[in-house]
C-alpha cells in the first residue's frame, strides 16, 4: 500500500499549546471528579473515624476521631485482608500465564492475517459482553455439588465423597482468574502488537535460541504491557466480592476484603469499620502501585 | 475575514526574527527578504532552524521577537487561517477521512469562495490528478499524494507558498521528476515559493536564490552558482558540495591576490575572491577544479597553484568521474575529481602525484575549520 | 526436527483451547436460556422457546433490564462527553497542573469498585441525598469517566498534529478545525470509549449495590437471584445482549476489513 500520510515525525510540530480553551475543557470533568471522587474520599476518611452514638440504634454514628476503628478492623479482619492480597496475587499470576501465549499469538503470529486477528480479539473480549454475574453463576452451577465436574472428580477419587468444590479457595481463585482474564490479555496484546519482529530476527541472527530470544528480547520489551495488565487485573480482584461471596463461588472461609466491606456497610451498617477497611485497601493499593510502577520503570503509564 | 488574496505572489520580509523554545534558541536573529515571484530555498541540515522559520511564516508558531511582513503588511500576530500563505507539509498531511477532491476544496470552502468544486477540480487538473478526485488519500502513491498536497495549497492562490521538504518522502527518481514539475508549476502560476530542504542538489536545481542556514543563522545567501563557486564560510563550502581546504598565515597580499604558505607550498587566491586578507586564513578549491600530474611537478606558472608531491591512497569510480584521494605530507588529504571521458591515463594506487589548480578557482573563507581535524 | 514443528502447532492449539475455555460460561448461559423451569431453576429440565418469546412474563427481570439500559445510556453520554474533553485537554494543551491532572484521572482506575462505591455512599449519606436511579447514574459516570479518558487519549496519540495544522493553514478557524478535522478523526476512538462505558455501566454490580438503595438493576437482580438459582429469563436477556454486542463488533470488523480489502485492490 502507498505511504499513508499520518506517520509524520514529531519535531517542532505537535508541541502542546497554551490556551484558555483548556479551562473550558477541563473544568466540567474536574468539578465532577472533585465532587464525586475527591470529596467522597474525604467522606470515607471522616466516616472511618466516626464513633457510635451513645444509646443510638444500628447504623447511627456521629463525627469523631476514633483512630481505634483502624486497630479494631485490622484485628478483626486480618485473615480476610491477607487472603485478599494472596488470592489477588495468585489469580493475577495465573491470568498472566494464561493470557501471554494468547496475546503473543494474536499480536505477533497472526499479524499477517488482520481478519483472523480481529476475530480472535473479539473472542478475547466476548466474556465482557455477557453479564459478569451470569458468567460467575455458570461456573457455580458447573462446579455445583451434583455437576458432572464434581462427579468426575469424585469418581476419580480426587475429591472425597463428602467434599464440595464450591466454597474452596481453589474454585474462588479459579473464578477470579477467569473473570479478569480479558483485563490481562488486552493490554498484553496492545503491547505485543507493536513489537518489532525484526528485533526477534536480530536476536536469532545473533545466535540466540528461540527461548533465549524470548527471555532476552520479547519479554523485556513487553514489560509495559505486563505492568498495565497486572495492575488492571490485581486491583479489581483485590476489591472483588462477587466471586468469593456465598451466593456465588465462595464460602465464609474464602471471604475477602470486599465481602467484609460489603457486609459491614450494607448489612451490619457499621459504616466506620467499612470505611476504615476501604481507606486501608485504597492506601495499600496506592503504595503497591507506586512501588510497582517505579520498580518496572513504567512511570509513563500514568 | 479581510484577508486579501491576490493572484500573484507577494514579498516576504522577516525582520529581526528570534525564536526560543524551552531550553534552546532555534533562530537567533534572522533578517530575510524574498521578492515577489521568486523561488527561494532555505537550505540547511536538520535542526538548523529552517523548518521553524517556515512555521513562523505560516503562523503555526509565533516568534519570540521580530516582525513578519507579507506584501508589506505586518502579519506577525495573525492566526494561520488569516494569512495568505499555504503550506505543502513534509508528509503532506492530507486529511485521511476526506476524498482527494474534498481535500483540495477544503481551503476555498473555508474562505467561502464561490464554486469551490469546479475550482478544486481545476487545481487537480493542473497536477494531472483529476481522474483520482474521488479516491481517499491512502489509496494514492507517494508521488500522487505529494501532488494532491500541492494542488490543495495552490488552489487558494496564496501570496506565498511554503514547501516543507515536500519531496523528502519520495524515492530518488520520482523526486527528480517532481522537482521538474514543481519548478514548471511555479513558473506557470508565478507565486512566491519558499522551499525548505536539506537536499543541496534540490535547492540548487530549483531555486532562484538559496539561503544556507546553520545553527539558527543564515550563513550565506545568493544565486546557486554564486554559492557554489564562491562560498564564504567553511560550513557553506562543505555543505554545498565538497571542498579541499588549506589553512595558513598570509605571506603576501596585494590588491590582486593573497597568498598563504602551507608547509612550504604557496597557495594563492584572487583578492576579490577572499573574505579575509590578513592573519591566518583558509583557502579552498572544489575537487573538480583541481587536476593531478604524475611523474613530475608541472612547471610553475603565474595563476597556478601547485602542491605536492603526494601519494594516491584511494580511487573511487562513480560513473561520471573518478575520485582520487591524495595524501600530501604535512598538508593532508586532497580530493581530485577527474571526469570519466574514457581516455584518462590509468593511474594506480600509490602513484606519486602533484596537484594543481588555477588561482582564479581558489576561494578565501571568512572563518577557519574547527581544530578537531575534521577538515580534509 | 520434531521439536520445531511441535512448537509451531503448540501455540495455535493452546489458543483454540483457551478460547473454548473462555466460552464455557457463555455457552452455559445460552443453553440455559432455553431451559424449561419445570420445578426449580437449577439443572436442565427440558428445552423450550418460552423464555425467549415471553421474556417479560417475568416482569421483575424486564424492569431491572430497563433500569440498566436507562442508567447505562445516560451515564455513557455524560461520561463520553466529559472524558473526551478531558482527554483532549491533557494531550493537546500545556497547563500548570498537567501531571497532577493526569494522576487524578488515573486514580479512579486504581480504585477498587468497592472503595469507590463505599466512598460515594458515605458521601450521599453525609449530605443526606436519598439513593436511587440518580445516585447510580452519578456513580456510573464517575467510574466510567477514566476509561473514556484512557481510550480517547490512545486515539489522540495516533493523530498526526500536522493534520490540524494543515486545517489552520487552509483558512479554518479553530472551531472549524475541531469540527471538520479533529472530531471526525477521533470519532472511532470516541465510539469505542462510549461502547466501553456502556458495557461497564450495564454490567456493574458492586458500585451499584452501594448506591442504588431499593432500585433494582439487571446485575442486582441476578445477584439476588443467584442464591436460589437464576431464572431462565435472565439468561435470555444476558444471551440477547451478548448476541447483539458480538453482532455489532463483527459488523464493524467486517466493514473495516472490506474497506481495507477494497483499498488493497485499487492500488
Amino acid at each position: 500500500m502507498a505511504q499513508v500520510a499520518t506517520r509524520a515525525p514529531r519535531s517542532a510540530a505537535g508541541q502542546p499549546k497554551k490556551s484558555r480553551i483548556v479551562l473550558l475543557l477541563l473544568l466540567p470533568g474536574m468539578i465532577y471528579l472533585g465532587l464525586f471522587f475527591i470529596t467522597p474520599f474525604a467522606s470515607l476518611i471522616t466516616t472511618s473515624l466516626q464513633a457510635p452514638v451513645l444509646g443510638g440504634g444500628i447504623g447511627q454514628y456521629q463525627p469523631g476521631l476514633e483512630f481505634g476503628n483502624y486497630g479494631f478492623v485490622v484485628n478483626e479482619y486480618m485473615e480476610q485482608i491477607v487472603r485478599s492480597f494472596v488470592y489477588a496475587t495468585i489469580a493475577t499470576l495465573l491470568a498472566l500465564a494464561f493470557s501471554y501465549p494468547i496475546a503473543y499469538f494474536i499480536g505477533v503470529r497472526a499479524r499477517k492475517h488482520p481478519v483472523l486477528q480481529g476475530l480472535m480479539l473479539t473472542l478475547v473480549i466476548a466474556p465482557f459482553f455477557i453479564s459478569f454475574l451470569l458468567r460467575t453463576f455458570a461456573w457455580k452451577e458447573l462446579f455445583g455439588q451434583d455437576s458432572w465436574i464434581s462427579n468426575l472428580l469424585r469418581d476419580s477419587a480426587i475429591l472425597a465423597q463428602d467434599q464440595y468444590l464450591l466454597g474452596t479457595p481453589i474454585v474462588v481463585i479459579f473464578g477470579l482468574t477467569y473473570n479478569f482474564i480479558p483485563f490481562m490479555t488486552l493490554p498484553l496484546y496492545t503491547n505485543l502488537e507493536r513489537l518489532d519482529t525484526s528485533l526477534l530476527e536480530a536476536g536469532s541472527d545473533l545466535y540466540a535460541k528461540p527461548t533465549s530470544t524470548f527471555w532476552k528480547v520479547t519479554f523485556p520489551l513487553s514489560l509495559p504491557g505486563i505492568t498495565s495488565g497486572t495492575l488492571l487485573t490485581f486491583i479489581p480482584i483485590a476489591g472483588d466480592y462477587v466471586t468469593a461471596s456465598r451466593s456465588f463461588l465462595g464460602s465464609p472461609n474464602t471471604a475477602m476484603l470486599g465481602n467484609v466491606i460489603e457486609s459491614n456497610y450494607l448489612r451490619i451498617q457499621d459504616y466506620p469499620s467499612a470505611s476504615a477497611l476501604s481507606v486501608m485497601l485504597m492506601a495499600a493499593i496506592v503504595v503497591l502501585v507506586s512501588i510497582y510502577i517505579r520498580r518496572t520503570g513504567t512511570e509513563d503509564l500514568l | 475575514m479581510a484577508t486579501e488574496f491576490v493572484a500573484r505572489g507577494a514579498d516576504l520580509e522577516l525582520v529581526g526574527i528570534r525564536k526560543e523554545f524551552p531550553g534552546f534558541v532555534a533562530i537567533e536573529n534572522l533578517d530575510l527578504k524574498i521578492p515577489a515571484g521568486e523561488f527561494f530555498a532555505l537550505l540547511g541540515p536538520s535542526g538548523c532552524g529552517k523548518t521553524t522559520t517556515l512555521r513562523l511564516v505560516a503562523g503555526l508558531d509565533s516568534p519570540t521577537k521580530g516582525k513578519i511582513l507579507i506584501g508589506n503588511k505586518d502579519v506577525t500576530t495573525d492566526k494561520p487561517h488569516e494569512r495568505p500563505v499555504n503550506t505543502v507539509f513534509q508528509n503532506y498531511a492530507l486529511f485521511p477521512h476526506m476524498s482527494v477532491l474534498d481535500n483540495v476544496a477544503f481551503g476555498i470552502k473555508q474562505r467561502k469562495v464561490s464554486d469551490p468544486m469546479p475550482k478544486a477540480l481545476e487545481a487537480l487538473k493542473l497536477v494531472e490528478l483529476e481522474h483520482l478526485a474521488q479516491r481517499r488519500p491512502a489509496q494514492l502513491s507517494g508521488g500522487q499524494q505529494q501532488r494532491v498536497a500541492l494542488a490543495r495549497a495552490l488552489v487558494n492562490r496564496p501570496s506565498l507558498l511554503l514547501l516543507d521538504e515536500p519531496l523528502g518522502a519520495l524515492d530518488l527518481k520520482l523526486r527528480r521528476q517532481m522537482q521538474v514539475e514543481l519548478k514548471a508549476i511555479q513558473m506557470e502560476v508565478g507565486l512566491t515559493f519558499l522551499h525548505v530542504t536539506h537536499d543541496q542538489e534540490e535547492a540548487m536545481d530549483m531555486a532562484d536564490t538559496v539561503a544556507v542556514m546553520n545553527k539558527g543563522r543564515i550563513e550565506q545567501m545568493g544565486a546557486p552558482e554564486t554559492l557554489y563557486e564562491r562560498p564564504k564560510t567553511i560550513f557553506v563550502s562543505k555543505f554545498l558540495g565538497q571542498s579541499n581546504l588549506f589553512v595558513g598565515d598570509v605571506a603576501e597580499s596585494n590588491s590582486d591576490s593573497v597568498s598563504i604558505n602551507v608547509a612550504g607550498n604557496k597557495i594563492t587566491v584572487p583578492t576579490k575572491r577572499a573574505e579575509k586578507t590578513t592573519g591566518k586564513i583558509a583557502i579552498g578549491v572544489r575537487p573538480e577544479k583541481a587536476t593531478f600530474h604524475e611523474d613530475q611537478a608541472p612547471t610553475s606558472a603565474a595563476g597556478l597553484n601547485i602542491i605536492g608531491p603526494g601519494e594516491i591512497i584511494d580511487i573511487r569510480f562513480t560513473g561520471v568521474s573518478n575520485q582520487y584521494l591524495i595524501e600530501i605530507p604535512q598538508i593532508g588529504k586532497v580530493t581530485v575529481f577527474a571526469q570519466n571521458v574514457g581516455k584518462s591515463p590509468v593511474t594506480e594506487l600509490g602513484a606519486k602525484v602533484w596537484v594543481s589548480w588555477k588561482v582564479e578557482h581558489s576561494f578565501g573563507l571568512s572563518d577557519l575549520p574547527a581544530e578537531n581535524g575534521e577538515g580534509k | 526436527m520434531s521439536k520445531f514443528s511441535l512448537g509451531k502447532y503448540l501455540l495455535p492449539t493452546y489458543t483454540i483451547l483457551a478460547f473454548v475455555f473462555l466460552m464455557i460460561p457463555i455457552a452455559y448461559t445460552f443453553i440455559f436460556s432455553f431451559n424449561d423451569p419445570f420445578k426449580n431453576t437449577t439443572g436442565w429440565q427440558g428445552f423450550t422457546f418460552k423464555n425467549w418469546t415471553g421474556v417479560c412474563n417475568n416482569i421483575d427481570v424486564c424492569l431491572a433490564f430497563g433500569n440498566s439500559l436507562l442508567i447505562a445510556t445516560i451515564a455513557t453520554i455524560v461520561s463520553t462527553i466529559l472524558g473526551t474533553m478531558l482527554a483532549i485537554a491533557v494531550t493537546r494543551y500545556e497547563f500548570k497542573f498537567r501531571s497532577a491532572t493526569n494522576l487524578l484521572l488515573f486514580l479512579p482506575l486504581a480504585t477498587p469498585e468497592v472503595v469507590m462505591g463505599a466512598g460515594l455512599a458515605a458521601q450521599f449519606l453525609n449530605v443526606g441525598i436519598p439513593k436511587g436511579i440518580g445516585t447510580v447514574i452519578v456513580a456510573h459516570i464517575l467510574f466510567t469517566l477514566s476509561f473514556v479518558v484512557v481510550t480517547v487519549k490512545a486515539r489522540i496519540a495516533t493523530l498526526d498534529p500536522k493534520l490540524e495544522e494543515a486545517g489552520r493553514d487552509l483558512y479554518a478557524p479553530p472551531v472549524q478545525v475541531f469540527a471538520k478535522i479533529t472530531l471526525p478523526l477521533l470519532l472511532p476512538g470516541i465510539m469505542a470509549a462510549a461502547l466501553l462505558a456502556f458495557a461497564l455501566s450495564f454490567d456493574d454490580y458492586i458500585i451499584t449495590a452501594f448506591n442504588s438503595g431499593t432500585e433494582v438493576t439487571f446485575p442486582k437482580y441476578v445477584f439476588a437471584a443467584a442464591v436460589r438459582g437464576i431464572p431462565p429469563e435472565a439468561n435470555v436477556i444476558g444471551s440477547a445482549v451478548f448476541i447483539f454486542a458480538i453482532a455489532l463488533v463483527l459488523v464493524f470488523q467486517i466493514s473495516g476489513a472490506m474497506r481495507s480489502k477494497a483499498l488493497a485492490k485499487k492500488n
